[in-house]
């Protein structure tokens, strides 16, 4: 009988651990060995901007992806809290921060992404926190107090939903955003106004097309943020949200095609034939955006993974998923599909003075994208008018006595 | 009827509140219980997604299978199973009996 493969895994987020179930579940019987930097078990990190962060009581262990009698039943040894510093492709071994190496038969790079930090004066100062990993959230929830003045530098998907929590926890929130408008990488212009028309009616103070010149401190602690027009914002807390870079340095020291993020085609495979990589690391093909792209996403971390783990185990599977995010603010949810670079029209359907429509995105009268708020079944069928790429009368589609069902359906 | 006590059969909902493609949310004293309607059969399952807060009576009905209106993930109506990521721990299932136009759910 042959010697049985070890596949080792890098990662310790929703990526890895749903790589490590999807190959068990393929049926490799061989070694696993997930190495996460984290002293957590995988885990999911929607909630850390959520519930996590509005709940005194929530439990850390409701982010975790599996109890931990999963990682018995299926024999996947857990290497917590150490990073992995280097690969070495020729010998097929990976060599940990504690000096250990493992040998591997096929490598799952799921390294994920970190936070950009901000490269200005003040920047250091106690009370400056980001978002990203359990302790990050367990330190800015201690600081989200009743009457705690919150500025938030940035107006994407986590500097909004930091927001929302922080007004459930009785702060005051400031929003600086330098675009013209939030939410300017994720959605049109319809839903953005919605989602910043949301936060004001609940008092939040959003500023657009502010830039961020520096942060000011009294005692070590911040207090104030300042701006390049003048704009100055008292602060007792400040969250930066202003994206992430792909943790692909390990991929690009061992020599793998890195272009921002790891590589990979459809299956998942770097340029190294034993080395994958899944998750916001990675820079894949999309057959539905006919582009390739690097996604921050919990739906691709999830599907690609899994795709990826598959092909590993020796079950061949294309990632090919239509883009799908989400986000829940306040009692909104959220629903994108699609990530369309330009569009000719948009249809929305229902109206957004009842908190309740989508907005679909045609290219020649085929739907190409589609956000939702309030409205997930609708987001679920016009996921599957993108998928199918057929035309659509632009009539009928904003006509709500027809069922989107109906129209779906063809 | 089969030998269980009578009282834990509780009416819910009439068989017409039950569209087809989608489930009918009703509560039996603080259960929360999503009713489908699967080629013309009735089923009850917890309303309840196990993975987070979401009602998959309102989630989107293929076949027997039902996804979470939030994150997609999958259950088997008939057995509670859950079929597909991120959703890793099975709904539970309630007997069902109809009755004229009733629907009734055996909750003990």
């Amino acid at each position: 009988m042959a010697t049985p493969e070890t596949f080792v895994v890098v990662g310790g987020g929703q990526a890895a651990g749903r790589a490590v179930e999807a190959m068990r579940g393929a049926g490799f019987e061989g070694r696993i060995v997930l190495v996460g930097a984290e002293t957590f078990p995988p885990y999911e990190r929607p909630p850390l901007s959520k519930r996590l962060l509005i709940d005194d009581a929530a439990p850390i262990e409701g982010c975790t992806l599996f109890e931990p009698a999963f990682y018995e039943r299926e024999r996947i040894e857990l290497r917590l809290g150490v990073a992995a510093v280097a690969i070495d492709p020729a010998a097929r071994r990976l060599r940990l921060a504690d000096g250990a190496t493992l040998a591997y038969d096929k490598l799952l790079i799921a390294t994920g992404a970190r936070v950009r930090r901000l490269d200005l004066p003040g920047a250091d100062l106690d009370g400056v926190l980001y978002l990203r990993a359990i302790p990050d959230a367990l330190a800015l929830r201690r600081r989200l107090r009743p009457d705690t003045r919150v500025g938030v530098i940035g107006g994407g998907f986590i500097g909004l939903e930091v927001a929302a929590a922080a007004r459930a926890r009785g702060a005051r929130v400031t929003i600086l955003e330098v675009a013209d408008r939030v939410l300017q990488r994720g959605v049109g212009a319809e839903i953005a106004a919605f989602v910043a028309g949301l936060h004001r009616a609940r008092g939040v103070e959003i500023h657009t097309g502010v830039t961020v010149s520096g942060l000011a401190g009294e005692g070590g602690r911040v207090a104030s943020i300042t701006c390049e027009n003048g704009l100055r914002v008292a602060a007792d807390v400040v969250l930066v949200g202003v994206g992430v870079r792909p943790n692909d340095d390990l991929a690009a020291a061992a020599g793998l095609a890195v272009d921002n993020g790891v590589v990979v085609d459809a299956h998942g495979r770097t340029s190294d034939a034993r080395i994958f990589a899944a998750g916001d690391v990675t820079n894949h093909p999309s057959p539905h955006l006919g582009r390739r792209v690097r996604l921050e996403s919990w739906a691709n971390a999830q599907d690609q993974a899994i795709a990826a783990a598959r092909t590993m185990a020796g079950v061949p599977t294309e990632h090919a998923k239509l883009p799908w995010f989400w986000s829940d603010q306040y009692d909104v949810n959220l629903q994108i599909a699609g990530l369309p670079e330009h569009w000719d029209a948009t249809i929305t359907r229902g109206d957004p003075g009842n908190g309740a429509f989508i907005v679909f995105y045609l290219v020649e009268n085929a739907v190409v994208g589609a956000a939702a708020i309030n409205r997930p079944r609708d987001l679920r069928l016009a996921r599957k008018l993108i998928e199918s790429g057929r035309s659509v009368d632009a009539a009928v589609l904003a006509d709500e006595t027809v069922p989107l069902k109906t129209i779906a359906a063809g | 009827m089969t030998s269980d006590d009578r009282d834990d059969w509780h009416r819910v909902a009439r068989v017409d509140e039950i569209p087809d493609d989608e489930g009918k949310a009703v509560r039996v004293g603080d259960r929360a219980i999503a009713l489908f309607r699967v080629e013309g059969a009735f089923y009850a399952t917890d309303d309840i997604c196990t993975h987070e807060y979401a009602s998959l009576a309102e989630g989107f009905v293929e076949g027997d299978v039902v996804e979470c209106p939030l994150h997609a993930g999958a259950f088997h109506i008939p057995t509670g199973k859950a079929l597909t990521p991120p959703v890793t721990v099975d709904i539970k299932t309630y007997p069902v009996r109809v009755e004229g136009d009733d629907i009734y759910v055996l909750v003990v």
